[in-house]
């Protein structure tokens, strides 16, 4: 048996314990938000947070994270930089059709975690990570600076 | 206590669209249908029309017959509707429809999406659908207020009598409309009185998209459903010999190891089990006639057929005589390799195949073929199967397969293991699996007088073909899809000729975003671009002298030429590129600006993109599908190449097919042309212009003409040090 803790909830799964992550969470529990794109973290569909960290679910063993705290999409928005990534995102329009958005939104929430403020240049280097393939990614740098500042206006209140 | 008819989707729909005559319906729709009971506790809604729903609890909901696969449909087709219908936009829930005659492509007479054809093809149905509805609803408040229905009238979900300002919520209407009698000829909106119609209106399906909750095929789940994976032959055409799988089914989770027409799928528990199972499976292999296929030798031959006559697509003036006397001639060979769509999610489909039905769900282009296709493979009636549509994760045209192959694998699995079960694709699988974009190769000349002008041009095309064995195969030796952009070129030239090969290779192709114009533009743009720069022109003057009599094409050119600021000085090291094209009604021009580092690598700085697609529905979208169009044009110039050796395709995931990431994303600045003209198409026609666009603007900067896609960095490199 291997315990998890996803979005704030106990579960015990059995299951073999080299099975990625990512199909833990998409089948085991259901979780489907959490995405398959490559198998070989190449294109980042499956981010998910690993004790805040933004990790590939998909290469990610699951006997790896046995006890470890994990978010995914499903639970991003209880967060205030989920929040706020989730809210800029429909500001901007951001998502066409939306396969990959899930592990944007996870990599930039953890961007904003680490850095409230980042310029285009951390932006794009944290976020080229994620692939694309409707071509989202202007409007992602937009959406993240949109949320940073609501983030940063947020704060003054 | 209310009666409720249950009547078959199919009975109902078939007896003519329009019911009315005293019938409530309360009928099972599909996909999302929690959403809909929940909408409808009772049960009790209005269906004017196969697609308006509207509930007692004022919900609207409104079936969409077009696949949404980013390009915003959901949101697009919807707005025609409401525009006519005056309902509150929150109130709007949208669902996808059913396989029906009812939801034909009203040009195609079967059920698809593609060619960038969803906003013009139901501009007229999809308004007149919701102005039937209006009057309905009018017509049932009136007879209930006992007023003339002219004294009434329709805003936000309301209707609302002048005279005495009493208002009625459309839900409260619900019963009473469903009997009215089905008006005809209900007269539409003049665009000038338009709400909705030509407003940024946000997309219906943002949230969903941002918090996990959308459905798409690769994510739906049934009881008892099992997953399998299929392993296909190594070389196109291939088949099994014999396997063994006795180490596989020793794998725990894996249930069953059956062969199917397309190849062996292990089938298990889930998608890890299936894997495992995958990878101890033992299979030998009949590889059949392609198995020495290489990309080296398929050149070779494209390259000889190039130099011989063609099918002629186009014929005017005199041009091997002109040609023959031009006091100058210019000559180029252009080539474009076999590209695969990629789509973010790797294709699946999920299918419940029961003894007189069967229920699929997946993310298709094309219902009606694929729900025939699964007839067939089932032994059932067309009309025995329901294919319950989902969000699809990108689709570019291979979610729209004229062999059905990703449903018609998924129903074969299904009748061997008896069992609900999803086949998904790997990314391995789905790079490998074919129907690709052609390879192409051009042999395109051009002739000029003594004056510099241009009077004869000719152009040799060879490539496979897209259309030939399909349902829409138009079976004439010249392929539309494999010459247009090429026989239709817009350039005031007086001799023309363009001439076409279609070699059959065995390698599945497939329309791929924007289809042939994804190379012809490439190739003509380029090609004009040398003209003009082989007299001393500005490669934009030269255009717009050429284009004086093509309004449309000089527009687009000029006002991308303009917010470029074009002939303004660039940074150092900076060069700029345009392009313009016409594709699906509508037409693009974009300017790009570039620099080349030393080592060969092309950095994109900013993209000006101008179009014309006649009237506009929402343009936020069309905003967003230029982007999208110049990112996924982008990654074929810089990236995409599908290659073969042994009959092996070479790539296998985003590490050997790579596409363009955020690092690499340049400024894209999109202007729309306001027009009353007819709608043309936006998912496709942002890709054609960009990969000349970009090209031209290398040439302009470092005298290397680009003539091969992608671009090979290390030529590039060569070449800047010579």
């Amino acid at each position: 048996m291997i315990s998890l803790e996803v979005n704030g909830k106990r579960y015990e799964v059995d299951v073999r314990p080299d099975t990625p992550l990512l199909w833990v969470i998409r089948e085991t529990l259901g979780l489907t938000g959490t995405k398959y794109g490559c198998g070989m973290a190449l294109c980042g569909a499956c981010t998910v947070h690993v004790d805040g960290e933004a990790i590939r679910s998909c290469v990610t063993p699951v006997s790896s994270v046995d006890g470890k705290r994990i978010t995914t999409i499903e639970g991003i928005g209880k967060t205030k930089e989920g929040k706020a990534i989730q809210e800029a995102w429909i500001s901007d329009d951001v998502p066409q059709c939306g396969y990959c958005q899930s592990g944007q939104i996870m990599a930039a929430v953890a961007l904003l975690k680490r850095n409230p403020r980042p310029a285009d240049a951390e932006i794009d280097e944290t976020m080229s990570g994620i692939l694309c393939r409707c071509g989202t990614y202007q409007r992602i740098r937009q959406a993240i600076h949109r949320a940073s500042k609501k983030m940063a206006q947020g704060g003054k209140r | 206590m209310k009666e409720i008819v249950h009547l078959s989707r199919r009975s109902f729909l078939k007896n003519g669209i329009l019911v009315g005559g005293g019938l409530t319906l309360g009928f099972y729709l599909p996909l999302r249908g929690s959403l809909s009971g929940a909408s409808n506790p009772s049960g009790v809604t209005f269906m004017p029309n196969a697609f308006i729903r509207i509930g007692t609890d004022d919900k609207v909901t409104i079936i969409v017959n077009k696949s949404e696969m980013g390009q915003g449909v959901y949101t697009s087709l919807p707005m025609l509707v409401a525009e006519e219908l005056e309902v509150d936009w929150t109130k709007i829930r949208v669902e996808a429809a059913p396989v029906d005659p009812a939801y034909n492509h009203t040009q195609w007479g079967a059920q698809g999406t593609g060619g960038s054809t969803s906003v013009w093809s139901e501009w007229d149905r999809l308004r007149k659908a919701g102005a039937t509805a209006r009057v309905m609803l009018i017509n049932a408040a009136a007879e209930i207020w006992k007023v003339d229905p002219a004294s009434c009238r329709a805003e936000k979900g309301f209707i609302i009598q002048k005279g005495t300002g009493q208002r009625i919520s459309y839900g409260k209407l619900v019963e009473k409309a469903s009997q009215m009698k089905v008006p005809k000829d209900v007269p539409l909106k003049e665009p000038k009185d338009f709400k909705v119609i030509g407003k940024s209106m946000k997309r219906l399906d943002t949230p969903e998209k941002t918090n996990g909750e959308a459905i798409f095929g690769m994510d739906v789940k049934i009881p008892g459903m099992l997953t399998a994976v299929v392993v296909r032959p190594p070389v196109f055409g291939g088949n099994v010999k014999s396997f063994n799988a006795k180490k596989a089914k020793a794998i725990p989770g894996v249930k069953e190891v059956v062969q199917v027409d397309s190849g062996v799928a292990v089938i298990a528990e889930g998608f890890w089990s299936a894997s495992k199972g995958r990878e101890a499976l033992e299979i030998v292999w009949d590889e059949g006639i392609l198995a020495k296929l290489a990309t080296k030798g398929m050149h070779e031959e494209f390259e000889r057929l190039a130099k011989t006559p063609g099918a002629v697509a186009k014929k005017k003036g005199n041009p091997q005589q002109v040609f023959s006397k031009a006091a100058k001639q210019l000559h180029a060979e252009y080539e474009v390799p076999y590209l695969a769509h990629a789509c973010m999610e790797p294709l699946n489909c999920l299918v419940d195949l029961h003894d007189n039905r069967c229920e699929i769900w997946t993310g298709t282009q094309l219902q009606t073929l694929d729900r025939d296709a699964a007839a067939r493979v089932a032994g059932l009636k067309p009309e025995q199967v329901n294919i319950h549509t989902t969000f699809l994760g990108g689709g570019f045209g291979r979610r729209g397969n004229p062999q059905s192959d990703f449903v018609a694998e998924a129903v074969s699995v299904a009748k061997v293991i008896k069992k609900p079960v999803k086949v998904i694709w790997t990314r391995e699988d789905d790079m490998k699996g074919g129907y690709y974009r052609p390879m192409w190769y051009d042999r395109i000349a051009a002739g000029l007088d003594d004056q510099g002008n241009l009077i004869a041009w000719q152009h040799t095309i060879v490539g496979q073909s897209i259309l030939s064995g399909t349902p829409f195969d138009p079976k004439k030796d010249v392929d539309p899809a494999s010459v247009e952009g090429a026989e239709d070129i817009p350039y005031e030239i007086q001799n023309i000729l363009v001439d076409l090969h279609s070699p059959k290779i065995g390698i599945p192709v497939q329309w791929w975003r924007s289809v042939g114009h994804s190379h012809t533009a490439f190739v003509v743009e380029s090609f004009m671009d040398e003209v003009a720069h082989s007299v001393g022109k500005d490669p934009y003057e030269f255009r717009r002298k050429l284009l004086m009599k093509r309004p449309r094409h000089l527009g687009v050119l000029k006002l991308a030429a303009e917010k470029f600021g074009w002939g303004k000085p660039l940074p150092k090291g900076h060069g700029r590129g345009i392009a313009v094209h016409e594709s699906f009604g509508s037409f693009v021009a974009q300017v790009a600006e570039v620099s080349v580092n030393p080592s060969g690598k092309v950095h994109v700085h900013k993209v000006v993109c101008a179009i014309d697609c006649g009237r506009i529905v929402n343009p936020d979208t069309i905003k967003a599908q230029m982007e999208s169009g110049i990112v996924f044009g982008l990654s074929a110039v810089l990236y995409g190449e599908i290659t073969f050796e042994s009959g092996r395709v070479n790539q296998s995931n985003f590490h050997d097919y790579p596409l363009l990431r955020m690092n690499e994303m340049p400024v894209v600045e999109v202007h729309i042309v306001p027009s009353e003209e007819k709608s043309g198409g936006v998912g496709e026609p942002g890709v054609p212009p960009i990969a000349p666009a970009v090209c031209n603007a290398i040439f302009s900067v470092t005298g290397k003409r680009i003539r091969r896609l992608p671009i090979r960095v290390e030529e590039l490199k060569k070449d800047l040090k010579s």
